[in-house]
């Protein structure tokens, strides 16, 4: 409930800050630290979606029945045709399914027994120049791994980044533990971390935990290369926007990368082993999940086969990511490529008799005007997929900035937002905000107002104006 | 609970032939039940149970203390000025009777007119209804005099609502307060029935000796016949108002007599514990106190606001007390906490937040400044005997201002770091 602002003493010299506005949310269905040995995951799908920026259609090289190592180009972006994504598994491509108006949605590959990989021809990095390192990324599928804020672009391969950011940890309900996810790949880590040493003209910045007992992993207070900040704070102080807030501000022409730690590893394995290493350690999360535990698997896996195994109940939302900015999948969809985390949930479809009046849910509150809320202490809560009431206008004020440690006007943007003022929408700082930072505005709005659907659309506005 | 639940489905009337039942139904319907509606996914999957209902509600929870006591304060004023039962618990029967008796007119006129209004133009919009007029439902009988004209209070409501809320896009939209705009709409429209010494004493034609009470069937015949059975004190049409008594308010006396007067007339603790002529529901402080720490320790209301309009008035009522030309202001900086409906505006008035100062630093300008203009209309200003309301609804039409220099400032410092 209260957050000291004790020094951990693991930080001994680094650099720490403290944010105190934000709110964890403390649900059921926390994943152990033990993998899932039941689950096999037949397919596995690369969605052009996942990656913003791309054009809807982009040109296919494979077909049907093909034969694809892991590390195999499947597409290209038709507008920058240096965007290559390439297969995450080796095995046969078994269908190219399309979304509206034709647009490409899923390249579906049924993996071998065996992942087989592509060879590379890694570079020394010792010896590279930027450009030839570049060019090497864009070949190798690596590209769009990385994130171009503001917008989280696919990056434009000519523009040099201020800087690049990398979270090491996630404050998200049900997160995966990336102390965890990245046991025993270090060494990719502290490669990938020297890959991006290249391609930016100013540093990598490593955001750390600071809210643990015990220190993070090595890999992460040991990486080399790179400047570390602990970050002490309930959510949403692991996201990496907020992270840049308080490191170093994206300012007017910026442009910065982020990327997520999987993604390094990636990254890292390339140079570290001439592969396309596209494993992923997913947490399975959630209260509707029997046993929560890890998955290895690999990227854009098949969330049907997932689930199959594990869940209690039918009636359910199985969400890719996290609860707060996570995305519904429905059956035979697949992870997007970014997250490293599945929800599954209750579906809250049922009427709660005087329910706004007197509270029969224990699921998760900002508000202190429940009376239960004065003595959670950490409990963790139910949680279903219930809006609670009714969308309003927006009424209340002073409360969304609570759960946004950032120097910025969440009700403010909003409605510059909505009245379409370019000039507003840039000056209370839409630029420096992403969909997820502005999620718990979202879960605690009395007026139930989406946040993150107007934030996109102001997003949208904004790539449209320039 | 499912029987009525299926009755309720029973009952749907059709959205597009029958808007205005359809948006009374939906009301009824979402206040008995929480609708099944699931996040649509395209934002949070989880949301706060918190939602505005329950958001309203506790404000109108917070208004409770002062609607009982308002209640029984009118029956107390009534017979004090009969000189009848004046120890304050005794005639108690009588004293809530009375209350009742003309509280609950008011109440109900108040909901039929305002939430009538509500229905029409949530129909209109093909909207559920908002919850915006539970607070200022609630609000607008504990500011007017107990003997307020129904027809005048049903005028009054309607121009709140319609011309204050709905021309500007409903509950979230108005600039200012609904409830102060039903009572600046009775104060200038029709002053008499809402100003001098007379109306604040309820159940008399005028306030003068030897005056007659006006009981009606209510009094008389059903009260008087339950009072009967049990064998208590009745209604007698034959009392009449004693010598001497005025009816005046503290800030009436205070206005010619300062302080000393005042307390020669009320002692403090009856001005603190709310003994006193006024609005229904102004009086009582430490009751006001209670309703607004649970609104403010919630969260609901920013004690930012109410904070520095304490500040305010204490300080301007400091520097009042040095200056000290006229008698309102030789009054103690602190006994301005005791008169009026200081305490009410700043705890439920100042606070609401869709006519409040959006932003932080704005709301401490804001409350101030409440707090400030209150004192200057209440202690300096001849033809306006309190300052509230009209400190209120001022800084309400300055609050969207305040926030644009703050919001302006804060844009600047972004770009120019750009």
């Amino acid at each position: 409930m209260f957050n000291s602002n004790k020094k951990p003493d693991y930080v001994a010299g680094n650099k720490i800050i403290y944010l105190n506005r934000g709110l964890n949310i403390n649900i059921k269905g926390k994943a152990k630290k033990a993998y899932f040995d039941d689950i096999e995951i037949k397919n596995y799908a690369v969605q052009p979606g996942n990656f913003r920026g791309v054009v809807p259609i982009p040109k296919v090289v494979v077909e049907n029945g093909d034969i694809v190592k892991s590390g195999d180009l499947l597409f290209f972006d038709k507008k920058r045709p240096e965007l290559k994504f390439v297969a995450p598994v080796s095995g046969k491509v078994i269908a190219i399914r399309r979304g509206s108006r034709r647009s490409i949605k899923q390249v579906v590959i049924e993996a071998d027994e065996k992942i087989s990989y592509k060879s590379f021809n890694s570079p020394d990095l010792n010896s590279i120049d930027r450009e030839t390192l570049v060019d090497f990324l864009l070949e190798a599928g690596l590209w769009p791994l990385i994130r171009q804020r503001p917008y989280d672009f696919v990056p434009d391969k000519d523009i040099v980044p201020q800087n690049i950011f990398i979270s090491t940890f996630d404050t998200a309900p049900l997160a995966a533990d990336m102390n965890f996810v990245i046991e025993g790949r270090e060494k990719d880590f502290q490669k990938g971390l020297d890959v991006l040493n290249k391609l930016t003209s100013g540093k990598v910045f490593l955001g750390l935990d600071a809210n643990k007992d015990s220190a993070p992993s090595d890999a992460f207070t040991k990486a080399k290369g790179v400047e570390k900040t602990y970050f002490r704070g309930p959510h949403p102080s692991g996201n990496v926007g907020i992270q840049i807030h308080h490191t170093a501000p994206i300012k007017a022409e910026d442009k910065v990368w982020i990327l997520g730690v999987q993604e390094v590893l990636t990254i890292g394995a390339m140079f570290e082993n001439n592969i396309y290493d596209a494993r992923r350690v997913i947490a399975i999360t959630g209260d509707e999940v029997i046993d929560a535990k890890y998955l290895k698997t690999y990227m854009g896996a098949d969330v049907s086969d997932t689930v199959k195994v594990c869940i209690k109940n039918i009636k359910c939302r199985v969400i890719s990511g996290n609860v707060l900015a996570g995305e519904t999948k429905m059956f035979g969809e697949y992870l997007n490529a970014f997250d490293s985390q599945v929800t599954i949930i209750k579906e809250g479809d049922d009427y709660v008799p005087f329910g706004w009046l007197i509270s029969q849910k224990k699921t998760p509150t900002f508000w202190k005007a429940f009376l239960d809320q004065w003595f959670s202490f950490g409990k963790e809560m139910d949680v279903d997929t219930n809006t609670n009431g009714q969308k309003r206008a927006f009424v209340a004020t002073g409360i969304y900035e609570k759960v946004l440690p950032m120097d910025i006007y969440p009700v403010h943007l909003m409605k510059a937002i909505l009245a379409g003022d370019i000039e507003q929408m840039e000056g209370l700082g839409i630029n420096e905000l992403a969909e997820e930072d502005l999620a718990l505005c979202e879960f605690i709005c009395p007026s139930k107002q989406e946040f993150q659907a107007i934030l996109r659309d102001g997003h949208r506005i904004m790539i449209e104006q320039a | 609970m499912k029987r009525i639940l299926k009755y309720f489905k029973k009952i749907e009337p059709d959205k597009l032939k029958k808007p205005l039942l359809f948006s009374m139904w939906e009301s009824f319907f979402t206040f008995f039940f929480v609708p099944k509606d699931t996040t649509s996914g395209i934002g949070t999957h989880i949301k706060d149970r918190m939602d505005l209902k329950r958001l309203m509600t506790f404000v109108v929870i917070g208004l409770i203390p002062a609607y009982i006591f308002g209640i029984y304060n009118i029956g107390h004023q009534h017979f004090l000025a009969l000189g009848q039962f004046t120890d304050l618990s005794a005639g108690w029967n009588l004293k809530i009777a009375h209350g009742i008796i003309k509280l609950l007119p008011i109440f109900v006129v108040t909901m039929v007119i305002g939430l009538g209004w509500e229905f029409v133009f949530a129909s209109k919009k093909g909207e559920g209804i908002e919850e915006g007029f539970l607070v200022s439902g609630a609000l607008i009988p504990l500011i007017m005099p107990p003997d307020i004209p129904l027809w005048i209070l049903a005028i009054a409501i309607t121009f709140a609502v319609v011309l204050g809320k709905e021309v500007f896009g409903g509950t979230g939209m108005n600039i200012w307060n609904v409830a102060l705009l039903a009572r600046i709409f009775v104060f200038f429209a029709y002053p008499l029935a809402i100003s001098g010494d007379e109306v604040w004493i309820s159940g008399f034609d005028k306030i003068a000796a030897g005056v007659s009470p006006n009981y009606g069937w209510f009094h008389t015949g059903l009260f008087n016949t339950i009072f009967d059975w049990f064998g208590w004190a009745k209604f007698d049409p034959g009392w009449s108002i004693v010598d001497g008594f005025t009816g005046a308010t503290p800030l009436a006396i205070a206005k010619d007599g300062g302080w000393d007067a005042v307390t020669q007339v009320y002692s403090t603790s009856d001005m603190l514990w709310g003994t006193i002529p006024g609005s229904i529901g102004e009086t009582s402080k430490p009751l006001l106190l209670l309703g607004g720490l649970l609104i403010l320790l919630t969260g609901i209301a920013d004690w930012r606001i109410t904070i520095s309009a304490i500040i305010g008035i204490a300080l301007s009522g400091f520097i009042f007390n040095m200056w000290g030309i006229t008698p309102l202001m030789t009054i103690p900086w602190y006994y301005h906490f005791y008169i009026g409906g200081a305490v009410l505006a700043i705890f439920f008035m100042a606070t609401d937040p869709v006519t409040a100062s959006s932003t932080f630093r704005g709301k401490w300008i804001y409350g101030f400044m409440i707090g400030v203009i209150g004192m200057l209309i209440r202690v300096i200003n001849p033809a306006y005997p309190e300052g509230w309301m009209l400190a209120i609804l001022f800084m309400n039409s300055f609050a969207p201002l305040i926030d644009h220099f703050i919001i302006s400032k804060h844009i600047k410092k972004r770009l120019k770091s750009e």
